[in-house]
């Protein structure tokens, strides 16, 4: 029988089925941070168990590190506390990880495929939601609960229920200046935050196919704000030489084996999906949000919407509550919004082509005097490559902040914070009330729309300019 | 875990759809590493507003949620889970519950309930009218009752036998750890292993 990329992928993990019961799927590789892990490694030594395959387990600190002074001890005595817990769970149970000041530390969708333990084929997990980002790579990867972290540590298995399979179709040549990142919030936009719901998502069609892993990755991550655990991409040529040669992609004759296998991982041509979307990439144009979920988005050409013309009340009551949070008048151009604060970072968009494209952006141009702007690499190896390119001197020639990786404003466990009222354009991924901050507003961006909104103060593509 | 068989008490209506981990606990209170004291960080940035419903006295006591569509979306955290219990709520009744976040809730013993929108709507009328009235929601029988109204819901045969045993899921999976050695006897050597490291 055919079968999708997702039943593929479920069917060479399955470790048990049985009739009315969830499937018991192996998992290959359980990445880890110390935001949901203690909790978990707590049970594992109240029941006296063990993490039963360390050697398929990383971790690294990324949520609450700072990303100033990080030869310092951390300052917030209880983000220190999460470190040091971490710190001692994983030298108790044999569990590799990555430290602050370490080449590899960084946020764990960056570090996990940057160190090739990402591959297509696997089933990946992490207590974190964001784990689709793996899905690019060909593999099924998806965020879990505290509880499901401990289930793995013991087990290196969960009992799941097979999700349904959705197609997203994105067909056609992407006009300049349009994204990745644009695609996903167009996609998120069209069907909404909940339209992923109980879904896989596939990712499909020739804008895909052309895009870079990074881009890839981007696309992957945000799945989960349509509210699809996971997201796919059939690996290819691209997906293959860029897990060449990292440190942990196969060698040798287990090389070719491994692409041999990878090679079959596509949906079958008469697959049936349990739905399909399709989207034509050269209508789409840079995206923003203007709301506070993901799903309230535009072309940064369009205004600011008014709630009165949407005539589902649940959506014109969200409109209208998202305007009041934002401080927004319907109407008003997108384009004419001024903004504070450029986060430039995350792992939607903190790796190193994002970077290149800020740079190149504001590459001999001057930062516009009302914003501030952060670039916070996604992972130290990010950081090492770009200076090596120079791109730390271009950001901070513009007047922009040179950080240390982690997650930082994306989610603003550590210092780096909105004020209230303060208002960013962020290439992150969730512009949830007081998400970056209490009282912060936020829109979300690609990178090349962050640089070009930081040297004008309002958002802005790089056509602007 | 907690047996959930049934269980009667007030509810609180929060008239809101799309209510995401970061509303239901702020990343700043996620810093603790136990699984209780979470109750404060619960909709903290939504409670310094004196109106909010679960500000308001007559709600106080509550113990069932009945909130909009679309809850518990956005970030994984199962501090949201712990923080509505270490509140005091058993159960919570939406339309639509966001995926990871209804597993969490199922994997700690909090009851998620999917009702359809017009029988929350429902929900939300009788207990603005009378805050006082006692809702029912009964796992044995699957169904929330009030007054003289019964809403029958859906649960898979699995998670509600787990619940109603309060059985951990690890226990159970550990029983059948054969399967997983075989299993793991026959994985393809080119899978990647973390350790020893390499670069
Ligand atoms: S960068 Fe943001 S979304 Fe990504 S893992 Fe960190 S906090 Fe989560």
């Amino acid at each position: 029988m055919s079968k999708t990329l997702a039943e593929k992928i479920w069917a060479d993990h399955i470790v048990r089925s049985a009739t009315g019961e969830p499937d018991l799927i192996y998992i290959d590789l359980h990445l880890i941070h110390e935001v949901t892990s203690p909790q978990a490694f707590d049970g594992l030594r109240l029941a006296g168990r063990q993490v039963r395959r360390p050697d398929l387990t990383i971790a690294t600190e990324d949520h609450n590190t700072p990303t100033l002074n990080i030869d310092l001890p951390i300052a917030d005595p209880v983000s220190k506390l999460q470190v040091d817990t971490l710190r001692k769970n994983c030298a108790e149970f044999g569990v590799r990880l990555h430290s602050l000041g370490d080449a590899e530390q960084g946020i764990v969708h960056v570090v996990g495929p940057q160190l090739g333990v990402t591959q297509p084929g696997m089933t990946i997990v992490c207590g974190d939601s964001h784990t689709s980002t793996h899905g690019a790579f060909g593999a099924l990867a998806f965020g879990i609960g505290t509880s499901e972290v401990e289930h793995v540590l013991a087990t290196q298995t969960l009992p799941l229920v097979r999700p349904k399979t959705l197609a997203i179709n994105v067909d056609g040549v992407l006009p300049d200046g349009v994204t990745a990142k644009d695609i996903i919030l167009a996609i998120i936009a069209k069907i909404g935050t909940g339209g992923g719901q109980g879904y896989v998502l596939e990712y499909r069609g020739s804008a895909i196919k052309a895009l870079s892993m990074e881009g890839r990755m981007t696309i992957c991550n945000m799945s989960i704000e349509a509210g699809a655990r996971a997201g796919l991409i059939a690996p290819d040529e691209t997906t293959f030489e860029y897990v060449k040669n990292k440190p942990h992609a196969p060698q040798g004759a287990d090389w070719d084996a491994a692409v041999e296998y990878w090679s079959t991982l596509k949906s079958d041509e008469d697959a049936e999906f349990d739905s399909e979307i399709f989207l034509n990439a050269a209508e789409l144009a840079p995206f923003v949000t203007w709301g506070t979920n993901p799903g309230q988005g535009l072309p940064l050409n369009a205004s600011v919407p008014n709630p009165a013309e949407i005539s589902d009340i649940e959506e014109r009551g969200a409109a209208e509550r998202a305007l009041t949070y934002m401080g927004l008048e319907a109407g008003a151009p997108l384009k004419s919004i001024k903004v504070d604060t450029i986060f430039l970072g995350s792992c939607t968009n903190g790796r190193i082509e994002d970077l290149r494209a800020a740079a190149a952006v504001v590459k001999g141009k001057k930062k516009s005097d009302s914003v501030r702007m952060l670039v916070v690499p996604g992972s130290a190896r990010v950081r090492l490559q770009a200076e090596q390119e120079g791109l730390d001197k271009v950001f901070l020639d513009f007047g922009a902040e040179w950080r240390n990786a982690g997650c930082s404003m994306c989610l603003g466990m550590n210092p780096d914070q909105l004020a209230v009222g303060e208002r960013s354009a962020s290439t992150s991924n969730r512009n949830f009330e007081g998400r970056q901050g209490k009282g912060g507003r936020t829109h979300l961006v690609s990178p090349l729309v962050a640089a070009a909104t930081a040297i004008r103060g309002t958002l802005s593509s790089p056509a602007d300019l | 875990m907690e047996k959930f068989i049934s269980h009667t008490g007030t509810a609180v209506p929060l008239r809101r759809s799309n209510v995401d981990t970061d509303q239901i606990i702020p990343a700043v209170y996620l810093k603790r590493v136990t699984k209780s004291g979470f109750e404060d960080g619960l909709f903290a940035a939504w409670r310094n507003d004196p109106e909010f419903v679960l500000n308001q006295p007559q709600y106080k006591a509550a113990t069932i949620l009945v909130a909009g569509a679309d809850f518990g979306t956005g970030s994984s955290r199962e501090h949201a889970v712990w923080a509505l219990q270490n509140y005091g709520f058993k159960a919570v009744i939406s339309s639509r519950f966001a995926d990871i976040f209804r597993g969490n809730s199922q994997k700690g013993g909090l009851l998620t309930v999917v009702l359809p929108q017009a029988s929350v709507e429902k929900i939300w009328d009788a207990i603005e009218v009378d805050p006082t009235v006692q809702v029912t929601v009964d796992l044995a029988a699957k169904n929330v009752r009030l007054g003289n109204e019964v809403f029958t819901f859906e649960i898979d045969d699995y998670t509600r036998w787990r619940l109603m045993e309060g059985l951990d899921d690890i226990g159970l999976t550990l029983k059948n750890i054969d399967s997983v050695t075989t299993f793991e006897s026959n994985r393809p050597t080119y899978k990647p292993k973390t350790l020893p490291i390499r670069s």
